[in-house]
């Protein structure tokens, strides 16, 4: 059995964000990218149905820049088997994204597709489920729990209410989320491994799509600074304010 | 403009999010209508015609729709969506589940977790865990939207009075089935739409003492969330979770108890009205947002907040 998981390259989950003076944008100069945390947890999910005999072919994909390769490489460091860059400087959007994955789903023909649930730079949460829509797949989003058996595969999903089980057909994508699994780290002798491991770079074009923005981003601004306000030397103090200042109780 | 809006419910009862998703789609204008789909839906289809603003309820009651089921509830709404400009969702796991599906089967852009309405094009959205606010403008001529619903006031939930239509569309793709559910039982009031959060984080130390936080939230009606470490900890389940990878809260009054102050947790509550944060460490990043800091042993002040209220 074969999965994909593709992956993104982002803002360093550590990295505090910060505004351009001219609100374009966020400022990614000289800071640290790393893998989205969700892909790490796909990349780990993949890597465990591999252990378990369950999974035999981990390939990872990407689409963005050159640099995006050092992602590729950790995911094969940390047992992706091949991966796949579509590379491209443009800004990439989840439909555009969608259908370059839909391209690469068409050749590689994944039993399996393993994504974040979303990226901590967009936050939008929309990849897996259009790519799904677009292949005509079901969708397990928000896992918590990942079970393959049968041509079938069962996901416990996590939910506003608490947790869903839904059991889906395969071919089938499913999304991470947090409490999936804890990623492991790399060893070195596996980053030296990985950098000798396939890697394919592809153009949006070899794809035949197009991933022309369909949202441009007219700014982006700082949130509303929320001011500190004071410490209280008591809890006495603290009902005080909260019934006669605040009024909230 | 013409705007079709999700119901979210439980085949019971209209979810109140909805009230806030109708009133995003007031501030978008134009015709609003209702989308009910589930399975013996029918009380909550007439519960939407009272919703403030609503002129037209569809009530799409099949079996295939009992558990929103995205690939089924995504087929069903990109084929209703043809009549309309605008097709919102909340914000929630189930319209975040969907509503991408409906906006690639229709060949567009979705924007995600709307906060604002420019105008009917421009939305404002948070990107990067709310540290920046994103100004977009969508060039589609449809626009698949979700909506954060703490960032809306909800409308009135009577008032209106809409024609409720049945339509007989059954989507049921074959390919994903319901298995079961297990749904947090809790008299306290939902944390989305509560009026007062009370949070623990790994301050807490275990699972067994959020107790004092359930006792006091009782005592105030509220609802109990945790910070991702305190999930992470095994300390209570996900769905307690507030935070950019849980749930976003913006209630009158948000207790934060031995809560650091992540970024990612700020992100799920910094649009409280009030913020008291209580955490012995005094150089905690919680007390920089907080309206009152108590620099403070919890396990101490917590039973004591308790008995002077």
């Amino acid at each position: 059995m074969k999965v994909l998981v593709p992956i993104k390259r982002v803002i360093d989950y550590n990295v505090k964000v910060r505004v351009k003076a001219d609100n374009s944008g966020v400022d990614l100069a000289n800071v640290k990218m790393a893998m989205n945390p969700f892909c790490e947890i796909a990349v780990e999910e993949a890597v465990r149905l591999k252990e378990k005999g369950v999974v035999s072919e981990i390939v990872a994909v990407t689409i963005g820049p050159k640099a995006a390769q050092e992602q590729l490489r950790t995911a094969m460091a940390l047992g992706a088997d091949r991966s796949i860059l579509v590379e491209t400087d443009e800004e990439v959007q989840p439909l555009g994204i969608s259908k370059a994955l839909k391209a690469i789903v068409d050749e590689e023909k994944p039993d399996l597709v393993i994504l974040g649930k979303q990226a901590i730079d967009g936050d939008n949460n929309q990849t897996g489920q259009m790519l799904a829509a677009l292949t005509g797949m079901p969708q397990g989003t928000f896992a918590s729990e990942v079970d393959v058996a049968d041509g079938k595969v069962k996901v416990t999903r996590e939910i506003d209410g608490g947790l869903q089980t839904v059991e889906l057909t395969l071919p089938a994508v499913v999304t991470t989320d947090l409490r999936l699994n804890e990623p492991r780290y790399a060893s070195l002798p596996n980053i030296m491994k990985a950098k000798k491991k396939p890697l394919d770079t592809k153009t949006p074009a070899d794809l035949g799509v197009d991933l022309t923005p369909r949202v441009t981003t007219e700014k982006v601004e700082a949130p509303a600074e929320r001011q500190a306000g004071i410490i209280v030397g008591s809890v006495d103090e603290l009902v005080e304010k909260l019934k006669n200042e605040a009024k909230v109780i | 403009m013409s705007v079709l809006v999700y119901a979210e419910h439980d085949n019971a009862a209209l979810n109140k999010v909805t009230l806030s998703v109708v009133a995003a789609a007031k501030a978008i204008g134009g015709d609003i209508t209702v989308l009910v789909a589930g399975k013996g839906c029918g009380a909550v289809a007439e519960e939407a015609a009272k919703v403030d603003g609503v002129s037209k309820v569809l009530c799409a009651d099949n079996d295939a729709y009992e558990h929103q089921l995205a690939e089924n509830i995504g087929d069903l709404v990109a084929e209703v969506a043809g009549d309309y400009s605008h097709i919102l969702a909340a914000a929630t796991t189930t319209g975040k589940n969907f509503a991408p599906r409906v906006a690639a089967l229709l060949d567009v852009a979705q924007i995600s977790e709307i906060s604002d309405v420019v105008d009917a094009d421009t939305f404002k959205r948070p990107i990067y865990a709310g540290n920046a606010i994103a100004t977009v403008k969508s060039s589609d001529a449809k626009k698949v939207i979700t909506v954060r619903g703490t960032s809306f006031d909800a409308v009135a939930a009577e008032g209106g009075s809409a024609s409720v239509e049945n339509i007989d569309v059954a989507k049921d793709a074959g390919i994903s089935s319901f298995v079961g559910e297990e749904l947090a039982k809790s008299d306290r009031p939902e944390l989305t739409s509560a009026e007062i959060v009370i949070s623990g984080g790994r301050g807490m130390g275990n699972g067994e003492n959020f107790e004092i936080l359930y006792k006091l939230a009782d005592k105030l009606g509220a609802g109990v969330g945790a910070s991702r470490a305190a999930v992470d900890a095994g300390f209570v389940p996900n769905d307690m979770q507030v935070g950019q990878t849980g749930k976003i809260v913006a209630p009158n009054l948000y207790v934060a108890v031995g809560i650091s102050g992540a970024i990612q947790h700020l992100a799920g509550m910094k649009d409280s009205k009030v913020i008291v944060a209580i955490n012995k460490d005094e150089e905690a990043p919680i007390f920089q947002v907080a309206d009152y800091g108590l620099v403070a042993d919890l396990f101490e002040a917590v039973p004591e907040l308790d008995s002077k209220l």
